[in-house]
């Protein structure tokens, strides 16, 4: 099989944009996003343990897939509370909820959203010691749901 | 409405277990109209709860933000055989549950 070297290239290139770090800007814009603050209340925001899965592109914003994953033991002593899922442009900005204890196991949630356009869309974890941890994620949404009449 | 739920055929005991649901519904946004430009009215699934043999084990509030149809995939640890009970509520105040047996070895 020959792969010429720009299909070569074009697989690094998105590999290395793919474990590129969020730059420190994305933290301190979210940390000041209102309906962040209506979450944490004052509390600091950091980077890490939360993993969000989303596709860089969907055709369509009805039904992208997600996934959430939050680095915990998930014991009695040390687990993730609450994962909140909040859109940047959606008319209701926060997705979804969910709540969860120790009897979870795993700190991982999937679902699919509905996304109303391109935005940047971001995973906030409540844990049991107060602290919130986050990710966020940019999608290009090709066609947008909500506002279009499909 | 129907929901679907799985779960793994045989768990062990302490293992953390995938549990995946689906339920019929259209986690109407209020944006739409229908054929005569009626405005369709929001109707979204606004909370979902997991019981396990009656303690909770999951909850998640839910918005016209997730998409018709909603499907969740979360993880619970197998306890004890027995049932998992699912409830929820949507803005037109229906009311609905499902249950699904679990089976636990050990």
């Amino acid at each position: 099989m020959k792969r010429s070297a720009r299909r070569r290239f074009l697989a690094g290139a998105g590999g290395a944009l793919a474990l590129t770090a969020l730059p420190e800007s994305i933290l301190a814009q979210v940390a000041i996003d209102p309906v962040v603050q209506s979450v944490v209340r004052g509390a600091p925001v950091r980077r890490g343990r939360v993993k969000l899965d989303l596709p860089e592109l969907a055709d369509n914003g009805n039904s992208v897939p997600m996934k959430v994953t939050v680095e915990s033991p998930m014991t009695a002593a040390d687990h993730v509370r609450s994962i909140y899922l909040l859109s940047e442009r959606n008319p209701e900005r926060n997705m979804a909820t969910f709540q969860l204890g120790p009897r979870a196991g795993r700190a991982e949630i999937g679902s699919r959203v509905r996304l109303a356009g391109s935005q940047r869309v971001i995973a906030l974890a409540e844990l049991s010691d107060g602290s919130y941890w986050m990710d966020a994620a940019e999608i290009v949404v090709t066609l947008s749901a909500c506002l279009d009449e499909s | 409405m129907a929901a679907r739920i799985q779960v793994p055929a045989a768990a062990k005991r302490g293992e953390a277990i995938e549990v995946r649901i689906i339920i019929q519904h259209p986690m109407e946004t209020g944006y739409r109209v229908d054929h005569v430009g009626k405005p369709v009215p929001k109707n979204a699934i606004r909370t979902l709860t997991c019981r396990y043999n009656g303690v909770e084990v999951f909850r998640a509030a839910m918005s016209p933000g997730i998409a018709a149809n909603p499907y969740l995939q979360f993880f619970t640890v197998a306890e004890a055989s027995g049932e998992l009970e699912f409830f929820w509520t949507d803005d037109a105040g229906t009311q609905e549950s499902a249950r699904q047996a679990i089976v636990v070895a050990g």
